[in-house]
């Protein structure tokens, strides 16, 4: 790669101290980062380092989410290619939804990036990874037929709001994916939910049905599809969401490396699962008889614990706060799928909630060790 | 029966060079650097000047704040150049070193005959003092403040540990000396912290607790067991003295000299022969880096975790008794952010799938400074309890109140050097919590 090495070397004294584009340094950097992890050595501190850094960590959350990224466009075209009607294969039902995907993806990185490395030239910092990982949780967690200039919107108002804002990553208080797709939810209600985002729509289709399944079970309807659809996840929904397999073969991948916090995980399905088993007791409606192990498998919840509650920046810092965070996360997700079918979502609620509470939460776990402190301190002195 | 103590937060990390239970000879250095640096908190107040003959024990300078508390020569010689950085701040004396030294003469006092006075005086005329570290603050230690309880770890549980078993094997009756003095003089309960999965000769020394530690490194920094057996108040002292030191205090009881002579480790697997050798502080490595270490190396004066590079400026340190060389690390890696292909270092992650593979540790940062992200990897080498990322928070922002909620009492900053390692936003932790410190003392005073 010596090719590479001599020609960002060979560029580099533009955008040194004093160069012609000084200013735009950070972006430079970027791009040389990416292509290098950079020659430098410890000046102060531990005079060994962990090979481990920020974009390692940050890839191999887009890593994870690849399976479901490659399954949710094979899905967005099964879908609209069976209400079409005709025959065909899985690649084409790939293909289809490839082409239906990938401009989502584009649009999401070219606008969180523009943005964030315009702050990071204005202030003169490094240009942070975290939007490597939001870039692509936020088509995934969108309905695929989203027109383009929404998401824009939704991207650069989560970016510039949920997180510049605050000082940039690591400084945010709510997940800027989650924040994206709350925005675009409230602002657009239409093109975000009812039963005709879910799948393109086919020109003439005669009997169209592209309802979610928790927006059949909020109109008080059974659902016509098997746990193994849902499980598979070859059901309507947002693009990454619907596969809960593929969810958990990106949560292995997390586990395994230790990325992602499995207290938060364990705990977030723990809540979740003993909430719906309360309701499966009252048995009220269509939504509280839906067995409790089904809850899992259904709508955004398996994604958003596994990508979305685990996002270290927003979630709780403390063992013990995580514990309660993942919990009430669980809990509030399907307690507002079920009181509020206006909103069948809930875990993303549930999630932009608990990010909000989970400084708090943390206080509490913290404020108990310093109390334990005091109280030594206090006998130490008298 | 001995006092155990057993953690599980930590991590150990193997690394090439070990160095060999072996002594060398090595030829006397003819140049000898005394860094004021090395002697945190103290402000110097020079008394000799360039031309000056010395010997061995006399005053180089003494702490502006505090005339008591006096640094002295290593050898005797001619002082050759005080060399001075910004703001003509004092970087090193360099002195020119005498064939053979001479040594000051002390008066010879029998520690079981003198009185706390007496020995306090000897420690301090001959700069013996300046090896006792303060808890709080972890700063040379104020001979008007006297200990709850010594802490001495004799076990290094730190990368390529130095072996304090074999370097004080000769001068174990020194180091018992060096414990009578200590206790004349702080009437404290001393505290031996040895390896708890091996036998160690500081088992037998007598008037001491002995404490037996298990699990991985930082079990043998002395902070872990002082917040078992004498947690920290901001009105609570412990002293804090490397087993090292001890010795050289005992040596010096018996023969009235400042014979500050130590075996040095020579390790790292850029050394051709890890070994020990014998020298005194401040000594000019150049010597001993030509025959012993390859070209091209990081040269450390102390451990690859606490320790200071010295590459440019080969001289050990004065407290230091450990030299390190690693590989110097200076290439750029071609995606090398990606998980799974890259180094197999010792990590809180698992991001390596073939950890047969060797790997040489060499000093890159491997990556840039970011804003804290990641949490776990951080409290997971951290054994005391305190919640490291809001304590460096605070640290940051200069919040006193907070920090001495969060117990930045308890902690020195080599109790941060494995997040230095672990933190993948590369955030030198440990300067933070001197920083921290600092600003504890001024505003606490």
């Amino acid at each position: 790669m010596k090719f590479l090495e001599n020609f960002f070397n060979k560029y580099k004294p533009l955008f040194d101290e004093g160069g012609k584009y000084e200013k735009l340094r950070p972006a430079y950097m970027a791009m040389y980062t990416f292509a290098f992890v950079p020659g430098e050595t410890v000046e102060k501190g531990a005079q060994i380092r962990d090979a481990v850094d920020l974009k390692r960590v940050m890839f191999t959350v887009v890593l994870a989410l690849i399976p479901a990224t490659i399954f949710g466009m094979w899905n967005v075209g099964y879908q609209y290619l069976t209400q079409v009607g005709a025959a065909f294969t899985n690649w084409e039902a790939f293909v289809y939804g490839f082409w239906k995907v990938i401009p989502l993806i584009i649009v999401s990185y070219v606008v969180g990036l523009g943005i964030e490395f315009y702050f990071a030239i204005v202030r003169g910092h490094e240009v942070n990874e975290g939007y490597l990982v939001s870039g692509l949780l936020i088509p995934l967690i969108m309905p695929v037929t989203i027109p383009l200039w929404i998401l824009a919107l939704s991207v650069a108002f989560s970016v510039i709001i949920g997180k510049e804002v605050f000082g940039g990553t690591g400084m945010n208080i709510v997940n800027p994916a989650l924040l994206a797709r709350a925005f675009a939810f409230f602002a657009y209600p239409t093109f975000m939910s009812g039963n005709e985002v879910w799948i393109p729509k086919p020109e003439n289709a005669d009997a169209y049905s592209g309802e979610t399944l928790l927006g059949v079970l909020g109109q008080g309807n059974e659902i016509a599809y098997t746990w193994k659809e849902m499980f598979f996840g070859n059901i309507p929904g947002s693009i990454g969401e619907t596969s809960v397999l593929m969810i958990l073969i990106g949560a292995a991948l997390l586990l395994f490396t230790k990325v992602a916090s499995w207290r938060i995980m364990l705990s977030g399905f723990l809540g979740a699962a003993l909430m719906a088993i309360i309701f499966n007791l009252f048995g009220a409606n269509a939504l509280m008889r839906f067995p409790w192990w089904q809850h899992l498998l259904v709508g955004g919840l398996a994604f958003g614990v596994v990508f979305m509650a685990t996002d270290p920046v927003t979630a709780t810092q403390t063992r013990k706060g995580k514990w309660i965070y993942g919990f009430l996360i669980g809990i509030f997700a399907v307690m507002i799928r079920v009181f509020n079918p206006a909103y069948p979502e809930g875990v993303m609620l549930a999630i932009l909630l608990m990010n909000v509470v989970a400084p708090t939460i943390d206080y509490y776990v913290v404020q108990g060790n310093i109390k334990k402190r005091m109280k030594r301190f206090n006998k130490q002195a008298a | 029966m001995y006092k155990t103590v057993k953690i599980s937060k930590g991590l150990n990390i193997n690394l090439k060079g070990d160095a060999d239970r072996l002594l060398q000879k090595v030829a006397r250095s003819k140049i000898f650097a005394v860094k004021p640096t090395d002697f945190y908190g103290v402000t110097p107040k020079l008394v000799v000047k360039v031309g000056d003959q010395v010997k061995a024990g006399e005053v180089l300078f003494f702490h502006k704040k505090d005339d008591r508390i006096k640094i002295t020569a290593p050898v005797s010689g001619v002082i050759e150049e005080i060399v001075r950085g910004e703001k003509r701040k004092i970087l090193k004396i360099l002195i020119k070193a005498d064939a053979e030294d001479i040594y000051k003469d002390f008066n010879l006092v029998d520690v079981a005959q003198a009185d706390k006075n007496q020995i306090l005086n000897q420690l301090l005329e001959s700069g013996l003092f300046t090896y006792i570290k303060q808890r709080p603050y972890d700063i040379i230690a104020n001979p008007d403040d006297m200990p709850k309880a010594i802490f001495i770890s004799a076990y290094d549980s730190a990368p390529l540990r130095y072996d304090y078993d074999f370097a004080l094997r000769k001068r174990l009756a020194d180091f018992q000396t060096g414990i009578a003095a200590l206790k004349k003089v702080s009437e404290a309960k001393i505290y031996i912290i040895t390896n708890g999965n091996s036998v160690s000769d500081f088992d037998k020394i007598k008037d001491v607790e002995v404490i037996k530690a298990f699990g991985p490194h930082p079990v043998g920094n002395p902070s872990i067991h002082i917040e078992k057996f004498e947690p920290l108040d901001k009105n609570t002292i412990v002293w804090v003295v490397n087993p090292i030191s001890v010795a050289l205090m005992g040596s010096f009881f018996k023969t009235g000299k400042y014979n500050t002579e130590k075996y040095v480790a020579l390790s790292g697997s850029k050394v051709k022969k890890p070994h020990y050798v014998s020298i005194k502080p401040g000594a000019d490595l150049s010597e001993i880096i030509k025959n012993n270490i390859e070209e091209d190396a990081r040269l450390i004066s102390g451990n690859v975790l606490t320790g200071q590079n010295i590459t440019k400026d080969p001289f050990l340190n004065y407290f230091d008794h450990q030299i390190t060389a690693i590989p110097s690390g200076k290439k750029p890696r071609f995606i090398g952010w990606l998980p799974f292909i890259g180094e197999n270092r010792k990590s809180f992650y698992r991001f390596n799938l073939s950890p047969w593979r060797k790997v040489q540790y060499d000093a890159s940062l491997y990556g840039e400074e970011r804003a804290f992200v990641m949490n776990e990897e951080l409290e997971s080498v951290m054994p005391l309890n305190i919640y490291p990322m809001h304590l460096l928070k605070a640290a940051m922002i200069g919040d006193v109140e907070k920090m001495e909620q969060l117990g930045i009492f308890e902690v020195a900053p080599e109790d941060f050097a494995l997040l230095d390692y672990i933190s993948s936003s590369k955030i030198d932790t440990q300067e933070l919590i001197r920083k921290g410190l600092d600003e504890m003392k001024i505003q606490l005073g």
